[in-house]
């Protein structure tokens, strides 16, 4: 059965208990931070942060709302990242849980390439061209789990199981906050895993928050990309 | 708190005020989420717009220190609107009781005020009372002198515009929120509150507190689901080490510290044992004598007996009218007069106000025991900043401590939740379970003392036969705290064995036949087991989420006290949906019940059997007039000690006339100087814990809040010329801190009585011991030793500053 996040930003606190969850698990490291005049930290997704909550104070209709957005990879259904690398064996889904996973693979792979084509500017290379991101807790979820933000999630911003029973919670919550917030929306939800709820613009939100600024001219690369892969497989397998 | 965390989920209104619960009580926002989820209100009073205003209904910024006339606005309103609950007010509360003809109330000052003591004689607050002893009641709550008509008067002067004057808030926002929380009046409506040190940090901590209280009582908020007063505490277990005693007026279980006055056992229990001649008051304290001498029989065992007073006299007293609080303590050690220290799973350096006069007062000691985890601030005082460690003699002694999960013992949180903890991991390295370096020191003393040594007796004598197999036994001690039988007895018709556990308080004695080293916890460990261990999922038969056995909670498993207010004369509940108790016609069901006698009837012909609701108060009543406090029986709005207004709006006493406030030459206070222009107050962040011991030493979560800020509005950074997330000195009247500037719309400057006042704050966790660059130092360097006039808890929260661009 296929598996989705359902993430409901209105009821999110930005504790960021996921986000140290997530380093947690995953075992990354802290990175060196400095406080830029924002609670907000690192300032942007890394090789070794997958997870980051947004936070951005906006005057919303003469209000002031403190916007939370934690940010992780969507899990696309069909992911630009893995059709633009075309190699299984860097960047594949997997077929139980529908989790996008990237492996050491990833290193050979054109990395700003691979960055471009997500919509959602979401993967991040190490020093040496690998590249990282959130990956489902996919070995928490085989055996039984819960991925660890969602385990950690205290409010119930963050939900995960099967994609029906998230889009059924998605949409029925949606309902409910659109009584008091009339722009609420679900974030593309017929194209990702991970389905945001927001109350406002996902725009004010986070720039990237969904994938109506993904520009068209990628598609066009990924169909050749697409194309040249049987090709590119043969020459390295030549090579 | 008097209801528990899970509760908060039936609130129809929640008020977080004097907290920040989203960020420093994550979890309990599973709760306030849920609540929300089911249409409650969720308001947010706070001096900047926090995590917790972000999901909140309404949110007010409020000026720090100004709570009194915020809820002293609301009081009024709900009086003028008539939003009280009537029924519950005239029964249950001591609104019908007449006040004596010399109490008044004149320019901010009640009656009986000493100048020169800066104290007050309490005898004009005191009832009236009839032939019998009772104190004379109207029930229809008219008479002029009746505590309702009193508090009428008394609150009369906190209009919305004067209010607003003073708080900063305008008069709709005011308005708003009275009317949104007042409406939890009606009956089957529940508000609650959620509040922590932003209410308590400050010279009128407790006076915070009362009136919230008083809103309740006249709302008829307590004692039902979704409602009451509800301290959020700051540590996983200080409910736990406040209920065994961890301040010192007061012994486990809220017996009160002897004084040198109370010369006897017999005194000490005449003293403060209360007397009712009301045969419808539980009066429950006149038990008290049950309590205390358990109490000695758990300390002395065989050693207490009838004829020395059970050991009283080996105990200390503390001198009359001397205070021994946390400022007390570090003002005589600055003074010298304290040479020796343990500083057990604390930091003083940080955490104390007035920061730079404890590290001062540090350097008096001879010698200093730091038991903690790690090395901090307090136990590396003498290489701290400005420190020259050859001028400095303290001998600093490093007792390292094992981490909470290491060890088996209990906790109890915030609800008042007594919970198990098994061991995880063992105890790192050679750091071990408090309680063994409890055991192994005092062997050691005792060793020392068996040749002699000056008053042996309370060391040689002490009982403390914890050990199994030389290692500390927290089962043995739990079993100690809930108490034995001493002797084969019969109590209530029921026949004990010498040696078994006490089923519960009820059944000890002041004899000497019984033991508990806490009375109130008397029923967690009995002859059926460790009731805090259980981990029962199953609700009780009212559906309301009281889970009664999973863990324990006391006093004897009642989950939400005061819970014979939550229904009314006939034992039916208030709120039919969340009801606590219900009177079926023969007993009662649902919540442990505050006593199982049954309900009142009716007030003009009350069942003689029943008692009034509030068992634990001596006439049975709740004290909407508590004549108890140091300040008076009412609430009333003072400056804090350090403040940008010249005058008090409410009255012409500009601060709390009896607050504690210290002299000495590291006490200096600013108010109104142009030197210090800003508001300060301080807070937490949901990335730090405490002084930030455990958290500042842990890379993610450093990476998360890396260093100490403060937080400004985009005005006041415009004004000083201030960068967002550049470098700036703050500075009060004593000390000054190094941080970055967080500038932010989630502050604005405030209009304080048609001026402009900023305000900033500031997070305490940090300290120079770590993040290593060594520059991130404690916001208590700051705040001031000044101090409620009730607990002397520290006003922290409400202090003047500058802030100037390095």
């Amino acid at each position: 059965m296929s598996k989705s996040f359902f993430v409901d930003t209105t009821v999110c606190t930005a504790c960021r208990g996921c986000q140290v969850a997530c380093k947690q698990w995953h075992d990354l490291p802290a990175e060196t931070t400095q406080n830029r005049g924002s609670y907000q930290n690192p300032e942007d997704l890394s090789f070794d942060t997958y997870k980051l909550v947004r936070m951005k104070e906006r005057e919303i209709g003469g209000k002031l709302q403190w916007l939370f957005f934690p940010e992780q990879c969507r899990h696309c259904l069909e992911p630009p990242c893995r059709d633009t690398a075309g190699q299984p064996e860097a960047i594949y889904t997997d077929s139980a849980t529908g989790a996008v996973l990237y492996t050491a693979n990833t290193r050979g792979l054109n990395v700003k390439e691979i960055i471009e084509a997500c919509p959602y500017n979401i993967p991040r290379a190490s020093q040496d061209g690998t590249l990282a991101k959130c990956d489902m807790c996919v070995d928490r979820v085989k055996n039984g789990l819960q991925p660890a933000c969602v385990k950690t999630c205290p409010t119930g911003a963050m939900n995960f199981g099967d994609r029906e029973a998230m889009l059924a919670m998605a949409k029925k919550r949606l309902k409910e906050v659109q009584a008091k917030y009339p722009k609420a929306s679900l974030l593309d939800p017929e194209d990702v895993r991970v389905v945001y709820l927001t109350a406002f613009d996902p725009a004010l939100y986070h720039e990237f928050a969904v994938a109506s600024g993904y520009a068209s001219g990628i598609t066009r690369q990924v169909a050749l990309r697409k194309m040249a892969a049987p090709l590119t497989r043969w020459i390295r397998a030549l090579g | 708190m008097t209801n528990h965390w899970i509760d908060i989920k039936n609130s129809d209104c929640i008020l977080i005020c004097g907290s920040n619960a989203a960020e420093n009580h994550p979890i309990s926002f599973k709760y306030v989420t849920e609540a929300r989820k089911k249409g409650a209100t969720l308001i947010s009073v706070d001096p900047r717009f926090t995590r917790t205003s972000a999901k909140a209904d309404i949110f007010a910024q409020i000026r720090s220190g100004t709570d009194i006339a915020f809820l002293g606005g609301m009081i009024k309103y709900i009086l003028d609107n008539r939003l009280y609950n009537k029924a519950y007010v005239a029964a249950y509360t001591n609104a019908p009781f007449i006040v004596g003809k010399d109490f008044s109330f004149k320019k901010g000052l009640f009656s009986g005020y000493d100048k020169t003591t800066r104290k007050y004689d309490k005898k004009t607050w005191a009832f009236e009372l009839d032939e019998k002893g009772v104190p004379k009641m109207d029930r229809s709550l008219k008479h002029p002198r009746c505590v309702f008509q009193l508090l009428k008067k008394h609150y009369s002067r906190y209009t919305p515009d004067k209010v607003s004057r003073i708080t900063g808030i305008a008069v709709k926002d005011l308005k708003r929120i009275y009317k949104a929380y007042g409406a939890t009046g009606a009956p089957g409506k529940a508000g609650t509150i959620m509040y922590a040190m932003g209410w308590t940090q400050h010279t009128v901590g407790t006076q915070n507190i009362r009136t919230m209280a008083i809103i309740q009582l006249l709302l008829g908020n307590m004692g039902v689901s979704g409602g009451g007063v509800n301290a959020l505490r700051g540590e996983s277990n200080v409910q736990g080490s406040t209920d065994h005693c961890l301040l010192w007026h007061i012994w486990p279980g809220y017996l009160k510290t002897p004084r040198a006055s109370n010369g006897s056992l017999d005194a000490y229990n005449k003293k403060y044992t209360p007397k009712s001649n009301d045969p419808l008051s539980a009066n429950w304290w006149r038990n008290y004598p049950k309590y205390s001498v358990s109490l000695l029989k758990s300390f002395f065992g065989e050693a207490a007996t009838a004829a020395n007073d059970f050991g009283y006299n080996w105990l200390p007293k503390v001198d009359d009218g001397v205070p021994y609080s946390w400022l007390d303590l570090f003002d005589a050690m600055y003074k010298g007069q304290i040479k020796g220290f343990f500083a057990w799973g604390q930091n003083p350096a940080c955490s104390g106000s007035n920061a730079g006069k404890v590290r001062q007062a540090l350097k008096n000691l001879d010698w200093l025991v730091n038991v903690n985890l790690f090395d901090n601030e307090t136990g590396s005082f003498w290489k701290g900043p400005g420190m020259d460690p050859a001028q400095i003699k303290t001998e600093v002694f490093m007792l390292p401590a094992c981490v909470s999960v290491e060890k088996e013992g209990s906790i109890t949180n915030s609800g008042r939740w007594m919970q198990w903890r098994y061991q995880g991991p063992k105890p790192m390295g050679n750091s071990r379970p408090d309680g063994d370096i409890i055991m192994d020191l005092f062997q050691r003393i005792r060793a020392l003392y068996q040749d002699g040594g000056a008053f042996p007796e309370p060391i040689r004598n002490l009982k403390w036969d914890y050990l199994t197999d030389g290692k500390y036994d927290p089962h043995k001690v739990a079993k100690e705290i809930n108490g034995y039988f001493l002797k084969d007895v019969t109590v209530k018709g029921k026949a004990f064995k010498k040696g078994t556990l006490v089923p519960s308080f009820t059944y000890l004695q002041a004899d000497g036949s019984t033991s508990s080293g806490n009375w109130l916890y008397c029923n967690s460990y009995t002859e059926k087991g460790n009731m805090a261990a259980r981990r029962s999922k199953r609700d009780a038969v009212n559906g309301i989420g009281l889970f009664p056995k999973f863990a324990w909670c006391w006093p004897v498993n009642r989950r939400i006290i005061y819970n014979r207010a939550s229904v009314d004369l006939k034992g039916e509940p208030w709120d039919k949906n969340h009801w606590v108790i219900r009177w079926t016609g023969s007993k009662w069901i649902g919540d442990v019940p505050d006593g199982g006698w049954p309900p009142l009837g009716s007030l003009e012909k009350p069942d003689p059997k029943s008692k009034w609701a509030f068992i634990m108060r001596k006439h049975g009543h709740a004290q909407i007039f508590g004549p108890g406090r140091a300040e008076g029986p009412f609430p009333e709005h003072y400056e804090p000690l350090e403040c940008p207004v010249e005058k008090n709006l409410m009255n012409p006493q500009r601060v709390n006339p009896v607050a504690a406030i210290f002299e000495g030459r590291a006490d200096t206070f600013a108010t109104c100087d142009p030197r210090y222009p800003y508001v300060g107050t301080t807070y937490r962040v949901s990335e730090h814990w405490q002084t930030g011991l455990m958290t500042r030493t842990q890379p993610w979560l450093l990476e998360l809040q890396p260093q100490v800020f403060v937080e400004m509005s985009e005005e006041l950074a415009k004004l000083k010329g201030i960068k967002n997330g550049e470098r700036v000195l703050a500075k009060s009247a004593r000390g000054s801190l190094e941080c970055t500037a967080i500038v932010t719309k989630r502050i604005k400057p405030l209009n304080i009585a048609g001026t402009v006042v900023h305000e900033v704050g500031f997070p305490y966790h940090y300290g120079w011991r770590w993040p290593e660059s060594g520059k991130e130092d404690s916001a208590n360097l700051l705040t001031p030793s000044a101090g409620d006039a009730n607990t002397r808890i520290p006003e922290t929260k409400a202090f003047m500053v500058n802030i100037v661009k390095i």
